[in-house]
């Protein structure tokens, strides 16, 4: 397939600034995740790699050659769009074969049927190929779309919030499938969602956009274990990571409005005032521990538990496996895990450690 | 409503039993609403259906007093249409009576004493009107397709501008323009010209075709397209595979109101047409006849005038349902 470039993106309209000197690089056959809130600029990158959209500065390159000249038909790449793309007066069929049947390609109708066939056993939407598409369930348009990007080979595909529309258990489903999809068949794909779990679970790499701008590119791992601003450190994560305002003094770190104490880690060069970042999972009740809070509240969730811990002014969510066995007004014990602690500075941006 | 006195049925039951079709009720208030669209219908229906009446009517039934419900229909009124005729003398009455081709259409006009001698003007004057109105309807909804897609999907400056520009053409009334627009169509050579006509008739009711196709337009959302785009289409194919048939209502809707303001139009037939381009409306007047008002006559000429309109309004019925609705229903 292709790997794909982009050098300093950007996009105005009118008063806003939906991209930002936006640059990233999608390696040949990655699964790329642009992970942002509502009105980051995920569609909008989309859309100007699709060349729907023209830029009004840099340029996208497509395995090093510049295509911001082309046509989006020339670009050939396949776009799963937000909402409303399936053809309203065609048949199913027709709209998985709509790709297939532009004049670029040229293909033979006993070719078309195969692989529409073959995409259409693929997302279990044989026995609905005869039918408009006026008349589908969301999932099932979904799949649809899904599909009408499947049936070509294109150098790229664009994903924008495919799952959005699907209830939990198809959502999931889906996910797998695309998944497992992408992986064999090694196809360069960039994929847009708000939803941090999809992010981590499909992407070799998540770019972080915020307000036009790209924050932060990495892994799975490096997004969750070292985000460089609070913005992403609380994007990722369920429950989200506690931060908590904090002053040092000399080695000890405390937290402000409540007893909690720390000793500042060696290594780390931190100001007198700072944010201090605990993920749940990181705050560990158990009888020994040197911190003590009360219990505010619990949230069962069946697998797990989360626990809001009062110590002082300040609430700590903790994560625990299984049915906690506590109850409200409970005095905890708890640990801190010392060497998984975030320290951001008071503009949000993180501090080495 | 009734959950009260259900009473759960032993055998299965196997056939519809909705409530809006067999509850006593429901069924009152069916009939009632039939009842009342009957009304309404009748009451609109009576002027065109006495038009019609009398359109078969031969002269002195046609102005008798009190009306006559029940005569003998005659094709007289058609027929004096058509036809060109003299009035004879009662000795050329006689000798025509003898003469042994007569076709049906002379033995209809003897009986008023008259003779065939050609064909009207009413035929020529009604295949302009279908010409002029044809023609420009189909270039008033096809170029106004076309510029209404520009205005829906690309950004052009001064859009909102343009659009009030265009629409403006279309506050002055007819009457107003006919006298500069004659002279100026006198200049040029294009009074009494079809083009003219069709030009005229284009221009003014592309104001009115760019507005109402817009708002269809601006309905289709434009992800449909652009997922076109991107499976490898042009604008253009795009447009034709993609746009075209959703918008059908709405071309529906505009070619029907292009053609009625065309077929209708008096004002500026009347002024800048006058013998080779007039069209039907400005000669129904002239059909009042010489001696006494040919109720007959104007009375076909008016039905033979409703026919086109009738037909492309049914032929279409299907899509100006949704389509005069202005997008209104979409999901
Ligand atoms: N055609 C447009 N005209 C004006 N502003 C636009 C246009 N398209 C996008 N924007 C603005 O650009 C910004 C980014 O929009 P974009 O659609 O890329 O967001 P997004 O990240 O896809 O959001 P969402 O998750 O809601 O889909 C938003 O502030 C939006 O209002
Ligand atoms: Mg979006």
């Amino acid at each position: 397939m292709t790997h794909v470039a982009l050098h300093n993106i950007v996009k105005r309209f009118k008063q806003v600034t939906a991209l930002n000197d936006v640059s990233f690089l999608i390696a040949d056959g990655e699964f790329f995740v642009l992970l942002g809130p509502t009105g980051a600029g995920k569609t909008t990158t989309l859309r100007i790699i699709a060349g729907l959209e023209k830029q009004d500065a840099g340029s996208v390159s497509f395995d090093g050659e510049p295509v911001d000249g082309l046509m989006p038909a020339d670009r050939d790449v396949a776009f799963v769009f937000q909402q409303y793309s399936l053809y309203p007066t065609m048949s199913v069929y027709d709209n998985l074969a709509f790709p297939l049947r532009s004049p670029l390609r040229k293909l033979p109708e006993a070719d078309i049927r195969r692989r529409v066939e073959q995409v259409a056993e693929l997302l279990r939407i044989h026995h609905l190929l005869d039918r408009k598409t006026a008349r589908l369930s969301g999932g099932e348009m979904q799949r649809v779309t899904i599909g009408r990007a499947l049936v070509r080979q294109p150098r790229l595909f664009l994903m924008d919030e495919p799952l959005s529309n699907l209830d939990a258990k198809l959502r999931e489903a889906l996910r797998v499938e695309l998944q497992h999809l992408q992986k064999s068949r090694t196809s360069t794909t960039l994929f847009v969602t708000h939803d941090q779990i999809e992010a981590l679970t499909l992407a070799d790499r998540i770019g972080v956009l915020d307000q036009g701008r790209l924050i932060q590119v990495g892994t799975p791992t490096d997004i969750y274990d070292r985000p460089v601003t609070t913005f992403v450190a609380q994007l990722v994560g369920t429950p989200r990571i506690n931060l908590l305002p904090a002053v040092r003094d000399d080695g000890t770190l405390h937290v402000k409005d409540s007893s909690l104490k720390l000793p500042v880690p060696a290594q780390a060069a931190l100001p007198a005032e700072f944010l201090l970042g605990v993920r749940p999972e990181d705050v560990r009740p158990g009888s020994g521990g040197e911190f003590t809070g009360r219990l505010a509240l619990t949230e069962p969730l069946g697998a797990e538990t989360i626990l809001h811990i009062r110590s002082g002014e300040q609430t700590l969510l903790s994560i625990v496996p299984g049915i906690a066995p506590f109850r409200l007004g409970d005095e905890i014990c708890f640990t801190i895990q010392r060497d998984r602690l975030h320290f951001f500075d008071q503009a949000g941006v993180r501090l080495p450690s | 409503m009734a959950s009260q006195n259900i009473s759960v049925p032993k055998t299965p039951i196997n056939y519809s039993i909705r409530v809006d079709k067999v509850g006593v009720r429901a069924r009152i208030i069916r009939a009632v609403r039939i009842a009342a669209i009957s009304v309404v219908a009748v009451i609109m229906l009576i002027p065109i259906a006495w038009m019609s009446m009398t359109a078969f009517k031969s002269r002195p039934d046609a102005v008798a007093v009190p009306p006559k419900v029940s005569f003998e229909p005659t094709l007289e009124g058609f027929v004096s249409l058509i036809a060109k005729t003299r009035q004879l003398t009662t000795e050329q009455i006689a000798e025509y009576e003898k003469n042994p081709d007569l076709n049906w259409a002379d033995r209809i006009m003897l009986r008023r004493g008259q003779a065939i001698i050609g064909v009207s003007e009413y035929p020529r004057r009604f295949l302009n009107s279908l010409i002029i109105a044809g023609v420009s309807t189909v270039f008033s909804v096809s170029l106004g397709l076309l510029s209404a897609y520009s205005f829906s999907r690309f950004s052009i400056p001064g859009a909102g501008d343009l659009l009030f520009f265009i629409l403006s053409t279309r506050m002055l009334p007819p009457v107003v323009v006919t006298i500069p627009v004659f002279l100026m169509y006198r200049a040029v050579g294009l009074y009494d010209t079809h083009i003219g006509m069709i030009i005229l008739y284009t221009v003014f009711n592309l104001s009115f075709s760019v507005w109402l196709l817009k708002g269809f337009l601006d309905e289709i959302p434009r992800e449909y397209e652009e997922a076109a785009l991107v499976d490898g289409y042009t604008r253009l194919q795009a447009f034709r595979k993609i746009v075209l048939p959703q918008a059908v209502t709405g071309i529906a809707a505009t070619t029907v109101f292009c053609l009625i303001f065309a077929w209708n139009e008096y004002a500026f037939a009347l002024m800048l047409t006058g013998d080779v381009a007039r069209t039907a409306p400005p000669s129904i007047p002239s059909a009042l006849g010489t001696g006494g008002i040919e109720w007959a006559r104007i009375a076909a000429g008016s039905m033979g005038f409703l026919i086109p309109v009738v037909i492309v309004t049914f032929a279409l019925r299907k899509y100006l349902l949704r389509g005069v609705t202005f997008g209104a229903i979409r999901k």
